[in-house]
């Protein structure tokens, strides 16, 4: 029954991807990153090629593909460029909400015109109070007659300035904890959201990162996702399908990092042969090697167990866990691989460090997850 | 319009090309293969054509083993309706290959109003398919083609030639156009377009299908072997200011002597 092949439209579809990182990607991730500034080019191409929003349906005019499908294709854009995919990430997991909570009408106001033009979405979850602990989010939902009105802020918000559409967690009241946390769809033009100017950040430069305000906004009925208290559900489950995503990316960029390391170790002349004729750069090659494979099988079996529609929570944070600490352990070794070359942003593997690092962090951090694989292992 | 492109499936760039046990040929088992560069340049440009006039169709048409359908596929998923494959043996020559073409574009049942390929394969490099195809099909053919126009069955192709200048050949359809180069920008193949491909007509004939034969070889290939590996390159030290003259001397006389290039 196991079987680790890809399928032959898997392949095909993984060629591609590939293709695209290496010619469109990786030539422009160096610019971009030291002008911090949104590939929107590069992404509206992508977006043409079918590489953006791979979790719409069929039926609202996505391309139909699985959870495995996309991890592939993630792996192929994140070893393009961390932070390129991260934008285009950042769809997904907005739209992943809609996709888990919406009713029919929504997903077609909502979905459909993503696979029409290249359009934007933020997910704000994270306040500047509450990371992991999004239970105690502050953001207030309250009646308002024919409306919902949203007062609070979001911190740390992915494609913020360039979003046409945000999902919004928010609470109909704090003291109901998990429970009172319900999800909106907010169009972009609605008066009182208030961008931030773009975060300066470590890595994943090129992406879109701001805090956003929402004060006294005024949210159609119809745009709640489920009902009050549903949001918390919805949150969950989105980051089931999510962390596998996040996760694929971390190996896309170790697998680059690896990538990288293995190509110079070979090239490097020190004590008169290639520095990957010393024992102590094939041991760290080695190690590399089997940190970016032992990921990669993680996330496969997380995404596989969705597509067989079983509960995926402990896989997908493992899958989170290890492989973003992978590629942080991946990625600082290609650096010392590299030596004094690897600290110059003339070459790639140091930018490849700072985006790793962020892995680690967003999507729940390495800590959390732990927590999370800890409360299944012991149930 | 009935657009049709040639397309043939050589090895990746980057394969190490070794013999095959008894030298007939190269070893096939563990090659990557990929569509011939040039021919992707056919296919983009049948496909402009096809987008210019409505209701036109790309067939696209391959002789070669079964064994890996990639330049096909890709093919499909850039956006060509339907295929044809004759399925022959990897090692046939060119006369063969472009007979089996021939039966293969007959026996789709349409009949070409423009043939695209590409101006020659990167494996074997003959150059031959494309004009001995035209003259099977009694058609006009040009290559090294950079620039194409379509109007009023006709079209207008140019050329390169020596020093960069440029030919330009006004041809009535049905014509034989060899891509080069330059052409146009070869587009990927969209993920949709991966998806959508595997539900597109694919024509499967043998060589006998076609009426290809062994008794059309013309070509029999033997001895393959690698090129004999390069001795090391000699070493001059001249950073010696002082020893630089005899160095320059001594590499003058080997350069005169040995390599007997000078």
């Amino acid at each position: 029954m196991l079987n680790f092949e890809l399928s032959q439209e898997q392949k095909e579809i993984q060629e591609m991807a590939m293709k695209f990182a290496k010619l469109e990607m990786i030539p422009k991730s160096a610019e971009y990153d030291q002008k911090g500034e949104m590939p929107m080019e590069i992404l509206e191409k992508a977006w043409s090629l079918g590489l953006v929003n791979t979790c719409i349906p069929a039926e609202y005019g996505g391309t139909g593909f699985t959870t495995m499908d996309s991890m592939v294709i993630t792996e192929a854009l994140a070893y393009g460029c961390l932070g390129m995919n991260t934008a285009i990430m950042a769809n997904d997991l907005a739209l992943l909400p809609i996709v888990i909570g919406g009713n029919d009408e929504q997903k077609k106001k909502y979905l459909t015109p993503f696979t029409e033009s290249y359009k934007i979405a933020a997910f704000c979850l994270t306040e500047p109070g509450n990371g992991s602990d999004a239970g105690g989010i502050k953001t207030t939902i309250k009646d308002g007659g024919d409306h919902w009105i949203v007062n609070g802020q979001k911190m740390w918000i992915t494609n913020a300035g360039y979003a046409d559409v945000f999902t919004l967690y928010g609470t109909i009241d704090p003291e109901m904890k998990h429970k009172g946390i319900s999800a909106l769809i907010i169009d972009k033009d609605t008066p009182g959201i208030e961008i931030g100017a773009p975060e300066k950040k470590m890595g994943h430069c090129c992406s879109d990162t701001r805090a956003v305000t929402f004060k006294d906004v005024k949210v159609p009925k119809e745009n709640m996702l489920g009902k009050p208290g549903d949001g918390w559900a919805i949150a969950m489950k989105t980051l089931d399908h999510s962390r596998p995503m996040v996760a694929a990316s971390a190996v896309g960029g170790a697998q680059c990092a690896l990538d990288y390391a293995n190509e110079y170790a070979k090239e490097r002349i020190q004590f008169g042969k290639p520095i990957a004729g010393h024992q102590s750069i094939q041991f760290m090659l080695a190690e590399m090697a089997m940190k970016v494979e032992a990921a990669r099988l993680l996330v496969y079996k997380s995404a596989w167990l969705i597509d067989q529609g079983q509960s995926n929570t402990k896989l997908a944070s493992m899958a989170k866990a290890f492989s973003a600490d992978s590629f942080m352990q991946v990625a600082t070794d290609a650096v010392q691989i590299y030596g004094g070359y690897g600290y110059s942003k003339e070459y790639p593997v140091e930018k490849l460090m700072r985006d790793a690092k962020l892995i680690q962090i967003y999507e729940g951090t390495s800590q959390i997850q732990r927590l999370v694989i800890a409360k299944e292992v012991l149930k | 319009m009935n657009i049709f492109v040639c397309v043939k499936q050589v090895p990746d760039t980057e394969t190490k090309v070794t013999p095959n046990g008894d030298g007939t040929f190269i070893e096939t088992s563990s090659i990557k293969w990929i569509m011939n560069p040039y021919d992707e340049f056919a296919v983009e440009q049948a496909l402009l054509l096809k987008a210019a006039n409505a209701g036109s169709t790309v067939t696209v048409v391959r002789v070669g083993s079964t064994q890996d359908t990639e330049a096909l596929r890709t093919a499909l998923a850039m956006g060509a309706d339907e295929a044809v494959l004759v399925e022959g043996e990897d090692n046939l020559d060119s006369y063969m290959i472009a007979k089996a073409l021939k039966g293969g574009i007959e026996k789709s049942g349409k009949t070409p109003d423009i043939i695209f390929t590409g101006k020659q394969a990167i494996d074997d490099d003959c150059l031959q398919v494309p004009q001995l195809l035209a003259q099977m099909l009694d058609m006009p053919s040009v290559s090294v083609v950079v620039g194409f126009e379509s109007a009023d069955g006709k079209v207008t192709l140019k050329r390169e030639v020596e020093g960069g200048a440029l030919e330009v050949y006004e041809v009535s359809t049905p014509v034989l156009v060899a891509c080069n180069k330059g052409l146009n920008t070869p587009r990927y193949a969209s993920l949709p377009g991966i998806m959508k491909a595997k539900k597109k007509p694919l024509q499967n004939f043998s060589l006998a299908d076609v009426g290809v034969s062994a008794d059309d070889r013309r070509l029999k290939y033997s001895n393959f072997q690698l090129p004999p590996e390069k001795p090391p390159g000699k070493k001059f030290d001249a950073m010696d200011e002082a020893k630089q003259a005899e160095v320059v001397a001594e590499v003058v006389q080997l350069l005169r002597n040995e390599a007997k290039v000078i």
